[in-house]
């Protein structure tokens, strides 16, 4: 079956702002995605070099008193975020394996490109205490100044280097 | 009704089951929008689709509208939830590195996490990509101690620095919004006509 068209954006907002909300009710806290990745990361560098991790200021707290950095609700969060994504994908047919890339970059460089980018986003993500998701939504929903501060910078850098990336997308 | 944070049952099992559906939720939205795909994610940066402001704006405004109204209604306290602490230097900073990745990888941590779900392997090295960026900031950050309070304020919600309530906030946060969509639907019918 061929992939079926998305929904409007502005009831995609609109129930995205929803479950938002529902978020703060329930939990007391918004949606987030980079602390499940950053997680993630240290327990796969603790796998290989526990010392390292557990001596460093800002990845030792995860571990005292034996804990594990995947115990917490941000991990679950993400879990279902997978989840959610590909049912919602699967029951539209647009589930496909693929590299998605512009019509003049190779798939290679396309690859190139996102380790790149994903280890900036995951930088910056630290830098400024969340993503899209747990800073620009969560913290913009409430009015916090750092969440608007985080939307005008990310959207600016993004906008200002697009048309050197012109060749990676269009 | 006094929320999982505030009884601190977030990372019990009750709360980690909730974040499981509240994530499943999440993750509907984002690919029922198209944010599955990194073309359409990175269209709005060449004025071509602006699906991302769209659903931002809109899921802004809603969550504030809901979430203020029901503080006007004595319902939800908002300073019992936590909200993301403000420190103005290296959220700017960090924004810009973020707004970067963002376009050079064509994800951001979340759309990510759906695009990997719908099958694109771009996807999974984004946030292979991401993890190792996030490892590098560990390593940095001892380095960087003055630059990561440089701005602080805490909580710092807008609503309480000008003096109006949060509903009010909530309401001019939907004019905004709906300003923004009448410029979006300008501009891409503008280009509609010229492509």
């Amino acid at each position: 079956m061929s992939p079926r068209p998305y929904w409007n954006p502005y009831l995609a907002g609109v129930g995205l702002g929803l479950t938002l909300a529902i978020a703060y009710l329930v939990l007391g806290t918004g949606l987030g995605a980079s602390g499940a990745i950053t997680r993630t990361a240290t327990t796969a560098l603790h796998a290989v070099a526990p010392a390292t991790v557990e001596a460093n200021a800002t990845m030792g707290g995860y571990y005292e008193g034996g804990g594990s950095p995947l115990h917490n609700y941000l991990v679950w969060m993400f879990a279902g975020v997978l989840a959610g994504g590909f049912l919602s994908a699967a029951a539209a047919s647009r589930v496909r394996v693929q590299v998605e890339r512009g019509p003049r970059i190779s798939a290679g460089g396309r690859i190139a490109l996102t380790l790149l980018g994903g280890a900036l986003a995951g930088l910056g993500a630290r830098f400024a205490g969340g993503c899209t998701s747990g800073l620009a939504l969560s913290g913009g929903a409430m009015l916090q100044a750092g969440a608007m501060v985080f939307v005008m910078t990310t959207f600016g850098a993004a906008f200002g280097l697009a048309p050197l990336l012109k060749r990676a997308w269009r | 009704m006094n929320h999982l944070l505030a009884q601190g049952m977030l990372d019990a099992p009750l709360g980690l089951l909730l974040s499981l559906a509240i994530g499943g939720l999440f993750g509907f939205w984002l690919e029922r929008a198209g944010f599955g795909s990194s073309r359409k994610l990175t269209a709005i940066f060449y004025f071509e689709d602006f699906a991302v402001l769209k659903v931002m704006f809109a899921a802004m405004a809603t969550a504030a509208l809901v979430l203020s109204g029901l503080a006007a209604l004595g319902k939800v306290d908002l300073h019992s939830m936590f909200v993301p602490p403000t420190v103005l230097w290296p959220q700017a900073v960090g924004g810009l590195v973020f707004g970067a990745g963002f376009l050079i990888g064509g994800w951001c941590p979340g759309t990510a996490a759906v695009g990997l779900a719908s099958g694109r392997l771009d996807a999974l090295t984004f946030l292979g990509g991401a993890g190792l960026g996030s490892l590098a900031y560990a390593f940095m950050a001892p380095g960087l101690q003055g630059f990561l309070v440089a701005g602080d304020c805490g909580d710092c919600v807008l609503t309480d620095l000008v003096g109006i309530s949060p509903l009010v906030g909530a309401m001019v946060l939907l004019a905004i919004a709906l300003g923004a969509f009448v410029v979006a639907e300008k501009v891409e019918a503008m280009q509609r006509r010229t492509s």
